[in-house]
This record gives structure tokens, C-alpha cells and sequence, in this order.
């Protein structure tokens, strides 16, 4: 219980900190707004502009999603196909990972000209960036079942596909969640250079747009709200998380008393 | 003992490749098992007793000679009851739905089966426990929970790779008198393999020896020993004994 408050605390306690010396800083040396608000006027600049953040927020929110669902999806399945194809995996592989090294910054203009400013060029952004750590953690994962498991199974004449599901795929679910989590974190990113590439709206738009008048408290806001969106997504897939890997959380239970 | 052959092991040879080196594990093995019977296969350690098991299982195919299950040469998959030497406790199912799972497989009603391992939670003393999952159940409840989950395999051989081994002594000696007792009850036939000369006088019927790697049958001995037998008993004692000498001849035991 003690370590618990200790793991809210002090987080928070830390960022109060930060915070604190930020504001106090600022005021001190009389930093312009438009170059450093101090983060009471950016909280203002919240409040004030709350219904144009969330209506933002909400467009940025649906590139993230479905481009977690759509990168998420792919890199799921792609994983399973490596698995289940020695061929697929010796010429896909090392393309896969080679696809890597490709700046998605570089990708997104030539997205914009083949997809205009809508919403899919930002959500191929947020696909493809957030693929990678699903393919290489559902790999391993449906690895997982070590080999006197997978006897067991076949000695009970299980096939392949009741070998799938009710082996390899739930061994793979605590790697799974690893791989999204950082994924929905990447998909944050990849919408908002998607955004930031060519758009009329979306938090990305609204940061580009206020920074260009100046509006600095409102790039602020803009970032604050991306960051709440962000920790949103991420305590979501958490609470999923515990429900399906819930074996997980039983032997931290039992490892308690 | 109603005499009709279960399993028939045939000239049963097998090697492996390492590197660039053969190495035989098993030369020309063959024994038959009766229904309803237990046997033990000891040997001393790495003499290839778990591939034994694996090439009955099915998991595993000889480089000659064939094993027959109730007179079948069909592919074992599917045919044994298969307990690995290893925890492999699904561990996100509860302890019934690991209990349950070769129902699954083969797709019985699931309330059966549930109904059946029941039964047998009950009689290994883990009733209560049926909707805990393995990571909060102690060592030997997990074992229990095994031993439960290859007896509710709708199969009649029983292929046990060292199921005790890894316990302490006393729920060690309790387990072995659980197992009697379903056994008697359920009428399957048993292959053991162990490294433990005590517990294979305690269980079998009959006791296998082999040899060092590549493993050959060098004794074939009926256990003579009324039931229930008492590990503290002369003859047993005095049989433990001879056991034990084979096996030193063979090598270290462990």
C-alpha cells in the first residue's frame, strides 16, 4: 500500500517541482509570452480555449486511434504469417526491420500529395509507425510456449490452429500489450507529424498555426492536450491490459502474501 | 492384469544429431505393456528415457523399429496421455480449465468434463481450488493438478515423465499414494519413468533397467511385493538395494 502512494506521489511531487521553478523562473527574468508562457497562462490559455482544444483534439484522437488499430492490426498479422512461414519470414524480415531506418517524416509529404489533406495521410503516418513494435513483440511472443508445451499439445493430437489459439496466441498477450503500448505512444507522434506535414485541422494544425502568430501559450495548450490524449490512450490499454493478462496480476497477488 | 497387449514396442532405435556427430540414444528396445498394468523404465540419468516416452507419444519417430498402440502402427498423436517432465500449467486458465483442456481438444461437452475433474480434484485433495490459477498454487499442487489433467485424458496408456521428481520427500511419498489410489480406481495402464528405485518398487508391477546411453533393455523384472507395499519392508528394501547396484554398474544416478 505504502509503495503504491510512494509510486503516485512522487511522479507527482516531481512535476509540481518542475512546474514550480518553470513559473518561478519565468517571472523572475520576465521571459516574453510569446516566447516562454509561464504555465499558469498556458493553463489559462486551456481553460479560455478548452472547446477549440477538445474540437482539435477529438480529430487528432480519431487519426491516432485508427491508425493504432490499422498499424496494430497489420503488425499482428504480419507477425503471425512470419511465424507460420519460414519463406515469408527469411524475405520479409530483414525488410521489415530495413523499413525502419526510413525517416516516417520523409514519407509524409509524398502521403500528402497521394492522399490530399484528409484524414488518411495522417493515419497511414500513425500505421506505419506504430507497426514495428507490434510485429516484433507478437513474434516473440507466439514463441513463447516452450517446446515440452507445445508436446504436450500435440500428444493430446491438438492441431495447428488449436495449438494457435489456445496456446501460442494467449503466451503471446503479455507481449502483445508491451508492443501496443509502445505503439499507441508512436501513434501520437506519427498523426501529429502527419498533421503537421499538410492539414486544416488537428492539434498538430493548431500548434503550427498559433506558433506562426505567436500564440505561444496556445502551442502550449495544444502540447498539453496531445499529452492528456497520449496518457489517456496509455491508461485505457492498461486497464485492458490487467483484464486480459490477468494471470499476470494473480501472481503479483500471491507474490504479496 | 486382463492380459491383452496395450503397447508394443518394437526394435525401437534412435540417435541424434549434434554438430556433426551422431549420437545414439536408444539400440533395439522392445517390451510389451498388459492393460491395466504399471511399469517404470529407470535408467540412469540423460539414458534416453524421456525420448522413450516421446517416440510412444508420438512425438518423436524412430529410426527403425515401430510402437503399437492397441495393436495399432497409426501415428500415436492423440493416442497416449502425455505427462512432459516440465511445468506446462497453462498459467492464464484456472486449475479446471487446465484440468479440462484434452477434453477441449478432442471437443467433449465441457460441463462433462468439468464434472469428471471434479471428481478427481476431490480425490487429490484440491477441491477449493478450481478457479485459482497455477501461479497461486504451491509446487506440488501444481503437480496434482498435472497428474489430474493426464488422468482426465480420455486415453488408456499413461505416459509419466518423472511427475514426482522435483517435490520434497513428504509430498513426494503422499503424492505416490494418490496416484495408487486413482490407478486402482481407474484401470489405465502406466508407463513410468523415473530415476528413483524406491518409488518404482512402491508403484510398478514390473520394472524396466536400462542401460547407459545408447539405452538397451538389461532387466525386465516383475515386482513380487503384496500391495500396499511398505517402503520400510525387508524385501523391499533388500530389492532397492539390487536395483541400486545395477544402476551404480550403469554409472551415477540422479
Amino acid at each position: 500500500m505504502k509503495d503504491r502512494w510512494a509510486r503516485i506521489l512522487a511522479p507527482v511531487l516531481l512535476l509540481l517541482f518542475l512546474v514550480g521553478t518553470w513559473e518561478v523562473l519565468v517571472r523572475w527574468f520576465h521571459v516574453q509570452p510569446f516566447i516562454l508562457p509561464a504555465p499558469s497562462q498556458i493553463l489559462i490559455a486551456f481553460g479560455d480555449n478548452f472547446a477549440l482544444l477538445s474540437w482539435h483534439g477529438a480529430i487528432t484522437l480519431s487519426e491516432i486511434l485508427l491508425g493504432l488499430l490499422l498499424g496494430g492490426l497489420g503488425g499482428f498479422l504480419l507477425a503471425i504469417a512470419v511465424f507460420y512461414s519460414p519463406l515469408l519470414d527469411k524475405a520479409l524480415y530483414p525488410l521489415i526491420i530495413g523499413s525502419q531506418m526510413i525517416p516516417v517524416f520523409a514519407i509524409a509529404p509524398i502521403l500528402i500529395v497521394w492522399m490530399g489533406y484528409g484524414l488518411w495521410p495522417k493515419v497511414t503516418v500513425a500505421a506505419l509507425i506504430s507497426f514495428f513494435p507490434l510485429v516484433v513483440n507478437v513474434s516473440d511472443g507466439l514463441r513463447e510456449p516452450s517446446e515440452p508445451a507445445v508436446d504436450l499439445f500435440r500428444s493430446m493430437g491438438a492441431t495447428r490452429s488449436q495449438i494457435f489459439w489456445k496456446l501460442r496466441l494467449p503466451a503471446s498477450m503479455p507481449t502483445l500489450f508491451s508492443g501496443l503500448k509502445v505503439s499507441a505512444t508512436l501513434a501520437v507522434v506519427g498523426a501529429t507529424i502527419g498533421e503537421w506535414v499538410g492539414s486544416r485541422r488537428g492539434l498538430g494544425y493548431l500548434m503550427l498555426q498559433s506558433n506562426a502568430r505567436l500564440r505561444m501559450n496556445l502551442v502550449f495548450a495544444a502540447i498539453l492536450m496531445l499529452s492528456i490524449l497520449g496518457l489517456l490512450l496509455f491508461g485505457v490499454l492498461r486497464i485492458i491490459e490487467r483484464r486480459v493478462v490477468h494471470w499476470r496480476a494473480a501472481k503479483a497477488d500471491a507474490g504479496e502474501v | 492384469m486382463n492380459g491383452t497387449t496395450a503397447l508394443r514396442i518394437e526394435n525401437v532405435t534412435k540417435s541424434f544429431d549434434q554438430r556433426s556427430t551422431r549420437i545414439p540414444v536408444l539400440n533395439s528396445v522392445s517390451f510389451e505393456l498388459q492393460a491395466g498394468t504399471w511399469t517404470t523404465v529407470l535408467g540412469p540419468s540423460g539414458c534416453g528415457k524421456t525420448t522413450l516416452l516421446k517416440i510412444i507419444a508420438g512425438l518423436e519417430t524412430p529410426d527403425s523399429g515401430r510402437v503399437l498402440v492397441d495393436g495399432s502402427a497409426a501415428s500415436q498423436l492423440g493416442a497416449t496421455a502425455y505427462l512432459p517432465q516440465h511445468d506446462t500449467l497453462l498459467p492464464w486458465r484456472t486449475a479446471l480449465g487446465n484440468a479440462i483442456l484434452a477434453s477441449e481438444i478432442d471437443g467433449r461437452s465441457k460441463d462433462e468434463a468439468k464434472r469428471e475433474a471434479m471428481a478427481l480434484f476431490d480425490h487429490f485433495g484440491l477441491s477449493g481450488f478450481e478457479s485459482m490459477v497455477p501461479s497461486q498454487l504451491s509446487g506440488g499442487m501444481r503437480q496434482r493438478l498435472a497428474l489430474i489433467r493426464t488422468f482426465l485424458t480420455q486415453r488408456s496408456i499413461l505416459l509419466l515423465d518423472e511427475p514426482l521428481g522435483a517435490l520434497d520427500p513428504l509430498t513426494r511419498a503422499t503424492l505416490q499414494k494418490w496416484l495408487l489410489g486413482v490407478w486402482d480406481e481407474l484401470k489405465k495402464t502406466v508407463l513410468l519413468v523415473t530415476h528413483d528405485a524406491e518409488e518404482a518398487l512402491l508403484l510398478s508391477d514390473r520394472i524396466l533397467v536400462l542401460t547407459e546411453r545408447p539405452a538397451q533393455l538389461q532387466l525386465d523384472q516383475g515386482v513380487q511385493l503384496e500391495r500396499p507395499r511398505d517402503r520400510g519392508s525387508r524385501a523391499l528394501v533388500d530389492q532397492k538395494s539390487q536395483l541400486l547396484e545395477l544402476l551404480l554398474k550403469e554409472g551415477a544416478i540422479t
